[in-house]
């Protein structure tokens, strides 16, 4: 789990749109805003935070869907940024997404089979036996039969669709997929249908997983390592069990006793994260959570602070640590 | 049955049906629920199971064509409000029986500014001279919470934000002190922090000014943090309905904990979710007997046959199971 290398390696990941306001005036909308991070082989990391706070543009961004504004994504040792041609279809062949919304995300007037062969063929699989052989095999696993392979999307339902998503996402045996709130849409008993799935697909198969999420719940069910994203940046970073048990940053303390859970008994009556999250048009100076930070300092209006590692493996950034460090 | 006299909602036998191409959709199949005074009530159940079309019913904002109610009583404060003439009904919505829908964007005018929604409903209901009104309104907003209601009033709905606008529905909705509120997944397109703030406020309304709520939501967190009894619902029928402590620590139906036992936990650790088999049954064509028993784990040879009435477990737990009751199971 935790001691593979690194397959994919983030650092000081930027991408900033530029957004048109009246006539003349471009304002930048700072969506990923300088996210450093690695992700091991073998390893479901999660990447959670509130709408807005950049996590699908960060996972679009790793796929090159989005060019990063700067900064440099290593995939297996290689520079996704500086690929070309012939080298992006072999990077996507190890990397491949799962989109939120299982509607829209495949092809209407594509029978699913057709689809699962097109990919093959496209990634070079030539002898139809052999591709015949790979879809019948990848459908079965995603618990659908080959009778189904026929059928257009219309067809099926949203659990059934996630899961011929989740299929074509495999069906190239990638080392690393990305997973974009892939149950959120769903029923509550389906959720669970897939999410117990993509875990156990993911112990059969050993590939890793980028699962963004805002459901900390969802996450905790299937994350080894947990990123914490606000408004573009990784504020805490750990294994599940320390963001959990032990959270450190202001943000993550505060937002974690929100999430309802279902027992009546651990009602909240004060709510200790005041107001919304900034636009980030316009995201606050110095360190971007501090207007609504209950134990905000002068510095961190002035300065932003850095993500830096408290203890082994749990990197916080925030200006209390940061002393801390400093003391030792 | 939880049939208490103080009742100021009693649904009894509802039924509401669909025509639809493929044929009738029992919508709502016969449901029976009773709110009480400063009661929050829960209504919780997957996507297609009635929820809805049941808080629409009570409004008598079911479109017809397609949807009709076939039979039943709604009793609201001892009146039947299937009985009353649409210019009574007008009467009575906003300012007895008053919702927030889920999508506040959509359920707001864009056209118009925050304070001309909110002073159109009070002048309706209730009058008044343009300073009255000017001046109830910011009392309401503030009320909820809004910081700075004076300049809010002046805004667009665009302007605001998801939970801000959402507030501004929740103080619309409250403006004519309404004897029951009904909330139609308010929180389910807010995030986490402003999910809370909410809630709160909700909690609060009810505690403060003594409204009801009927508090619809697929997600059982939110469901037991603000209400004090829930209602299942699967596929037309209300399969389990008792206070929410009862409900979460101790259901009876093989639904409700698998539903249960289906959402990830956020306060521990768990390897696999319990999932429920196959999905929900399309409504054209429903299984005979029990609707839930080809998902079923508990299936008895009854269950295909006899659909199982609601019945009394001992305080107020309610269940609609053949596996419990003490005739099926021998």
């Amino acid at each position: 789990m935790g001691d593979g290398y690194p397959l994919l390696s983030v650092s000081d990941l930027k991408k900033h749109f530029y957004v048109r306001k009246g006539f003349r005036k471009v304002e930048v909308l700072k969506a990923v805003d300088g996210v450093s991070f690695e992700l091991r082989a073998g390893e479901v990391l999660g990447l959670v935070g509130e709408s807005g706070c950049g996590k699908t543009t960060l996972g679009r961004t790793l796929l090159r869907l989005y060019t990063p504004s700067s900064g440099t994504i290593l995939f297996k040792g290689r520079d996704v940024c500086h690929v070309s041609g012939e080298q992006v279809r072999e990077m996507r062949a190890g990397m491949q997404i799962i989109f939120q919304d299982p509607y829209s995300s495949l092809n209407p007037r594509m029978p699913i089979g057709k689809m699962l062969h097109e990919i093959l063929s496209a990634h070079g699989v030539r002898n139809g036996g052999e591709r015949e052989e790979r879809v019948e095999e990848i459908i079965r696993k995603v618990g659908l039969e080959s009778t189904h392979l026929r059928r257009f999307p219309h067809e099926f339902s949203g659990g059934q669709r996630q899961r011929i998503a989740i299929a074509r996402a495999l069906i190239l045996y990638p080392s690393l997929i990305i997973a974009d709130e892939p149950s959120s849409s769903l029923d509550m008993s389906i959720q669970a249908q897939i999410l117990n799935l993509m875990k156990s697909l993911q112990k059969e198969m050993g590939m890793s997983y980028l699962f963004i999420t805002h459901n900390l719940s969802a996450a905790r069910f299937m994350c080894d390592r947990i990123a914490i994203m606000y408004l573009g940046k990784v504020v805490e970073m750990a294994d599940r069990s320390q963001i959990f048990e032990s959270p450190a940053h202001p943000y993550a303390r505060a937002l974690l006793p929100l999430c309802p859970v279902p027992d009546p008994d651990t009602r909240v009556e004060h709510v200790a994260l005041e107001g919304e999250v900034p636009s980030p048009v316009n995201p606050p100076v110095g360190c971007t959570f501090h207007p609504r930070c209950p134990e905000a300092a002068a510095i961190c209006s002035r300065q932003t602070p850095k993500l830096l590692e408290i203890e082994p493996d749990h990197w916080v950034s925030c200006y209390r640590f940061a002393r801390m460090k400093d003391m030792t | 049955m939880v049939m208490g006299t103080d009742g100021i909602l009693r649904i009894s036998d509802l039924r509401t049906h669909f025509l639809t191409d493929d044929g009738e959709v029992k919508a709502v199949d016969g449901i029976n629920l009773t709110i009480r005074k400063g009661e929050s009530m829960g209504l919780v159940g997957e996507s297609g199971c009635g929820k809805t079309v049941t808080a629409y019913s009570t409004l008598r904002l079911v479109p017809n064509p397609p949807g009709r109610i076939v039979s039943g009583q709604i009793h609201f404060k001892g009146r039947d409000l299937l009985k009353l003439s649409e210019k009574e009904m007008r009467g009575v919505r906003g300012r007895e029986i008053a919702m927030v829908f889920q999508e506040p964007a959509s359920s707001s005018n864009p056209s118009f500014t925050i304070g001309n929604q909110i002073q159109e409903v009070i002048r309706f209901h209730q009058g008044g001279n343009r300073v009255q009104v000017r001046k109830k309104a910011i009392e309401i907003l503030d009320a909820v919470r809004i910081p700075d209601p004076v300049r809010i009033l002046t805004q667009y709905p665009h302007e605001l934000s998801g939970g801000m606008l959402q507030r501004v529905m929740i103080a619309i909705a409250i403006s004519c002190e309404p004897d029951l509120l009904i909330c139609d997944e308010p929180t389910t397109a807010l995030d986490v922090s402003m999910q809370a703030q909410v809630i709160n406020l909700l909690n609060d309304l009810r505690r403060e000014r003594g409204t009801s709520l009927l508090f619809i939501t697929h997600d059982l967190g939110v469901l037991s943090w603000v209400c004090t009894h829930a209602a299942v619902m699967y596929a037309g029928n209300i399969i389990e309905q008792a206070d929410i402590r009862a409900l979460v620590k101790n259901p009876q139906h093989p639904y409700t904990s698998a539903l249960i036992g289906a959402s990830p936990r956020l306060d521990r650790d768990c390897q696999v979710l319990d999932s429920i088999r196959g999905s929900v049954p399309n409504l054209t064509n429903p299984p005979g007997g029990c609707k839930f028993h080809p998902r079923c784990d508990r299936v008895l040879p009854v269950c295909t046959e006899q659909v199982p009435q609601l019945k009394e477990k001992g305080d107020g737990h309610c269940v609609a199971c053949f596996a419990d009751s003490e005739g099926g199971a021998a």
